[in-house]
This record gives C-alpha cells, structure tokens and sequence, in this order.
C-alpha cells in the first residue's frame, strides 16, 4: 500500500492512516521531490513543470521495489498522479484510494472546479507571503540532510517546509492541470473518499471522478475539510479497509 | 476582588488595574475561539474593531470564510494541516476580507484537546501586519529586481565572454580544428581562459591559447587586451618569441597588474608534405604532441609567466606534424582539476589523448574538456580550454 501525499505538506500527513495497515500490507512511504525531507537537489523545473514528473517517481518507486498489486492511496493531486500511474502502468496497481481527489480545479464551460483563475493567482500570492520556517540559510542543513531529519524539527511549521520557488511551481502544476480526459482511461478498481465541505474537492468534483470513473466507488464522508486524513482518521481507516476488504476484490 | 477601582484602602493589596474579560475583549490582538470543523463560537472586540465586522457576521460562520480566495486555499493545504500535526501553528500571514477592505494579518492558533486527544477547540489571536506586509512586499520587489539585475548580469557575463573567443574556428585547408571552452563553476561568471586561430599569409596560421590569471571583468578587459595584441604583432613578427616578448612589453606598460600565460603555435603548412609546428610557451603548461604511433609527449620548454618581468625568458621549440598527428593544447584547468584532492594530472591526459587519437578534432577536444569537467563531478573550479588541431590526411 503506497500512500503520497498533496500540495503542502509531507507524508507525515498519513501518520494517523498509515500505521492501521501495517498488519496486512507493506506500507511504502515518501516525500514528492521537493517536499518534506527530499533531496531538492533532485528537482528538477522541467521535469515537475507537469503532474508526469511525480508519475514517473512514483513509477520508479514501483519499479525500484518490484512493487505489483499496489494499493496507490493519493491525497488531493496526488489522487491525479495515482490515476496518471494507473493510466501508464495498469499492471502495477491493484487499487486506487482517492482522498479528495480533483481532475480540474478550476471552473470550465459545463464543468465546476471550485475556482476561478484568479484564486490560484491569489493563492500565489499567499505562498509568497508564507514561506513558513523556510530560510535560504537553514535550507542546506535541512533539505541537505534527509538522512538527519532532527536538523529541521525545531523550526516551527517545519511539516510544510518548501523551498518557495518549488511550492510556487508545485501549486501551479496542482491547480492548473486539467486531467478529466484521463478518468476514463482508467481500469483500476477505484474508491473516491469525498468529505464533506471540502474547499479544495467539493462535493460535485467527487461525483464528477466518481461517475467518470467505470466501476468506482464514492463514499461520503462525515469529516469536513481536505484532510480526513488527519481530522478523521478512524473514518478514512474505515472507509479504506471496507474498500480493500470488498470492494476492490469484487470490482476485480 | 475588594476595593474601588484605582486602589484600595491603605494596607491592602493593589486592586488588579483591569479584569479579565476586558484583557480579552480589548487585548492587542484579535481573539477567537473556534470549533474543530472551522465554526466561530467566540471573538473579541479588538477583532471586531479592526475588521468592521458585526458580531453576527463572525459568530456560526466558518473561519475560513473571512479570508481572501487565495489564503482559504492555503488555509485547506497548510494552516489545517499543521494545526492538526502540530497542535499548534504560528506566524501564518492571511488576508482578511472585511466590510473596511482587505486586511493583511498574521494569525497564531493553539489546538485545545480533551483528555482522550480529541480535538475540543481552536484558539486564534490575530495580529495586525500592515506595515509588516507593506516591508515584505518591498523585500520581494527587491528581490525580484535582484534577480533581473542578476540574470542581465548573466548575459552580459555571457556576451563578454563570447567576445573573447572566436565565433567559429576557422575552415582551413590540410587542418582540422577543434576547441572547447568551458567556464568554472556553473558557468555565469566571465573566466579568464581564452584560444584563437587566425592566419598571418597564405599557408600561415597561429594557434593561441591562454589563462588570464583571475575572474571577471577585470580579467576579461585583460583577456581581451592579450587577444587582440597577440592579434596585431604576429601579423607584423613571424618568430613566436618574438610575438610573446611583444605582449609582454604591452602587459607591462598597460600596468595591468595582472600577469597571463600563453602558449603560441605558428603553423607552416606545405603541400603534400609535413606541417612545420614551432611552439614558444609564456609560462603556460606544454601542449601534447599525439603522434599516430606511440605515446602522446610533452613539447615545448617552458618559460617566464607574460606582464610580470621586463626580460621574460621564452624559447622556441620546432617539430613536424605528418598526417594523423596532431598537436593538443590546453589550460591548467584540465590537469590540475581535482577529485577529492586527487588531480586529473598529465598523465592521465596523455593516456586520454593516446586513446583519442583516431577521433576528429572536434570530438577529440569534447572529450578531454568533458572527462576534465567529469572528474571535478560536473562542476569545475577553474575554467578549462582546449585546441586540437591535426595535420588532415
């Protein structure tokens, strides 16, 4: 079971998920490129300049473990990279779990994202002013060191840590990419995790995944916000193992 | 609490100079209390004075939805987040959208838990960052403006650069010609090495190369002083040391303090026959002779460094170049390049030299600058340069 995390933070944020699955699946971990404790040597603009960069390194980390039958859980746009690597290598992956998941995020002709262009020049302006805990000095010693983590943990906010010109890019290729065409290239059993009052994925995105999806499953969610991840966790644990448990078996 | 307000009687303690409730409705900063999910329960008049909301306006609203578009996004992928994983999240810069406007503030919030860990409440204090922000928003202006000036720098860097090599090396008849440039570092600073070919009569050709001790454009007026005068008298003077101790005299009079040094190749080219190759070095490192048998050696003598002695001491050394042979010149950046402390060194050029022998000389310069470049992990301390050229068959 490989769990990636969204725009924003790290794989902390599956801290409370992750761990219920130990038992019954080898549980793969990571920080997208950039993000987290990744060597940002390794990020490359033009390769994360599209969501394909992130399919690649997830593709690799399948390759590089010999991973087949994965449970991709994808959280926010990661949900987009797990469908983009189901699309490419269909073999690898035995499920996806999609936590709030969006293909477009921004509204379209006979389609509603949630927002409009000018938000996400506004929330580029907001990552502008919150470089939280990110400082060119302290940026060496902490992204420098991925194999010492402990340099960076007594900075505040340190979770959500990106180097600025990254989150900017990250937050571009997230809420300007339009992957609606890819939904239906997808022949992987699939769950849609949809919360309620969620901002970023708001309820008719997840109806919109899940009626685009063939054969997936949408389940509503108590827990409010983008995070259920964090602020439900029993629910999204539920929610998931229900899915493993009978769902994707069936839907196979 | 006993006592009228601005003190007791005499003997008891001082009376508290305000109660609790009016720290929190008019403290510093704006407070409010809100549920896990998002949902106002509580705020205080300081907030409400700053913003121009009404109670009712704040009150059973979600918090998110006082912020501007931009900062609820990030309020969703960050501020949430981190208060869930770190109980506690400070410093957080947001707009606030209100009847009086936008208002930039900062926002501090504490995650209230019950015994069993379960989220109860969150407490936010706002501040005011107005001027804050307007420093800020100067500080990224500057640094946009930083990084124009910087990526100008770059160009001009870059065309400066370009100036002081040949655009093209030339086509001549009965030679082919290879060279490669390469600049120390990650390549945005004017360097100092520099190579020329150019014909003084029919038949005639002189292959220069040289290191202008030094970086930047300091180093670069030099590099271009030494090209173009080198240019100049070896159309006028035919013997190597000659053309040498020449620039030599211009250096010294420039005052440039600043000393360079040179290898200088005069290359007599004769139908159907050997070419005539004699070589002065200004206290530059010998060039390879890669002959099409045996191993590739040293030629040359060395002599004086050039805008350091009135009097440098210069020799000639003259050979033949058949066909297939070539003559390798190059920079200390190739062979004193290190990895980890170990140099690249001539032997290993030579060995590389040997081994590229039947190559052509555009492929042949590539490859000795690339495995130079290679064996500094990609980024060299000092720029690299090197000329091939081989007696065509």
């Amino acid at each position: 079971m490989m769990f990636a995390h969204g725009f924003g933070c790290d794989q902390n944020m599956w801290r409370l998920v992750a761990p219920a699955f130990a038992g019954t699946h080898r549980i793969v971990l990571f920080d997208h490129v950039g993000a987290g404790h990744s060597d940002t040597a390794a990020y490359d603009f033009g390769k994360y300049a599209s969501l394909d960069g992130y399919v690649d390194d997830v593709l690799d980390i399948c390759a590089e473990l010999d991973l087949t039958d994965v449970v991709f859980v994808g959280h926010s746009v990661s949900a987009m990279v797990g469908v983009l690597a189901a699309v490419r290598a269909p073999d690898r992956f035995g499920a996806l779990v999609l936590v709030g998941p969006s293909p477009r995020y921004i509204d379209d002709e006979g389609y509603s994202g949630g927002f409009s262009r000018a938000d996400i020049d506004d929330l580029l302006a907001s990552l502008e002013n919150n470089y939280l805990g990110w400082s060119s000095a302290m940026a060496p010693a902490i992204m420098g060191n991925p194999e010492r983590p402990e340099l960076g943990e007594e900075l505040t906010n340190s979770f959500c840590r990106t180097d600025p010109a990254i989150a900017r890019q990250f937050a571009e290729v997230t809420f300007l990419s339009d992957n609606r065409a890819d939904l239906a290239q997808v022949h992987v059993p699939a769950l849609v995790l949809q919360c309620s009052d969620d901002l970023i994925a708001p309820e008719q995105v997840g109806r919109y995944v899940h009626r685009h999806l063939t054969g997936s499953t949408l389940r509503l969610l108590q827990a409010r916000g983008h995070c259920p991840n964090l602020s439900a966790p029993a629910e999204t644990i539920a929610a998931i193992e229900d899915f493993v448990a009978g769902g994707a078996a069936a839907a196979r | 609490m006993t006592g009228s307000p601005g003190g007791g009687p005499a003997g008891a303690p001082p009376a508290a100079p305000e109660r609790p409730e009016e720290l929190y409705e008019d403290a510093p900063c704006g407070l409010l209390s809100v549920r896990p999910d998002g949902t106002v329960v509580a705020v205080n008049r300081t907030f409400l004075r700053w913003t121009g909301h009404e109670r009712d306006a704040v009150v059973d609203r979600c918090f998110r939805e006082l912020l501007a578009a931009g900062d609820r996004i990030f309020y969703e992928t960050h501020y949430a987040p981190l208060l869930l994983m770190q109980d506690e999240v400070r410093e957080i810069a947001v707009t606030m959208v209100c009847p009086r406007g936008r208002l930039p503030v900062l926002l501090n919030s504490v995650l209230v838990r019950d015994p069993h860990g379960t989220p109860r409440s969150v407490r936010i204090a706002v501040f005011l960052a107005l001027d804050r922000r307007s420093y800020e928003t100067e500080l990224l202006r500057a640094r946009q403006r930083a990084e124009e000036s910087e990526a100008r720098a770059r160009v001009l860097a870059r065309t400066l650069q370009d100036s002081l090599l040949p655009p093209a090396l030339p086509s001549v008849p009965g030679l082919d010609l290879g060279a490669v440039y390469r600049p120390a570092g990650r390549g945005d600073e004017v360097g100092g090495d520099f190579y020329d070919v150019f014909s003084t009569a029919p038949g005639a050709w002189v292959v220069v190369i040289g290191d202008v001790v030094g970086k930047g454009v300091a180093a670069a007026t030099l590099t271009s002083l030494v090209r173009y005068t080198l240019r100049a008298v070896a159309m006028r003077v035919r013997p190597p040391r000659t053309v040498l101790a020449a620039l030599n005299d211009a250096l010294l009079q420039q005052r440039a303090e600043r000393v360079c040094t040179v290898a200088l190749a005069r290359i007599r080219l004769a139908e159907g026959g050997p070419a005539r190759v004699t070589v002065c070095l200004g206290g530059h490192p010998r060039p390879l002779v890669v002959r099409r048998h045996g191993d590739p050696v040293p030629f040359g003598r060395f002599g004086t460094v050039l805008g350091a002695l009135p009097s440098p001491t210069l020799y000639e050394a003259t050979t033949t170049l058949d066909p297939g042979d070539a003559l390798l010149l190059h920079t200390d950046g190739v062979v004193e390049g290190r990895q980890d402390g170990v140099f690249f060194g001539e032997r290993r050029l030579a060995e590389l030299a040997g081994s590229l022998r039947d190559r052509d000389a555009a492929t042949f310069a590539d490859e000795v600058a690339g495995a130079a470049v290679e064996h500094q992990r990609g980024t060299p301390d000092d720029d690299i340069a090197v000329v091939v050229v081989r007696h065509r068959e």
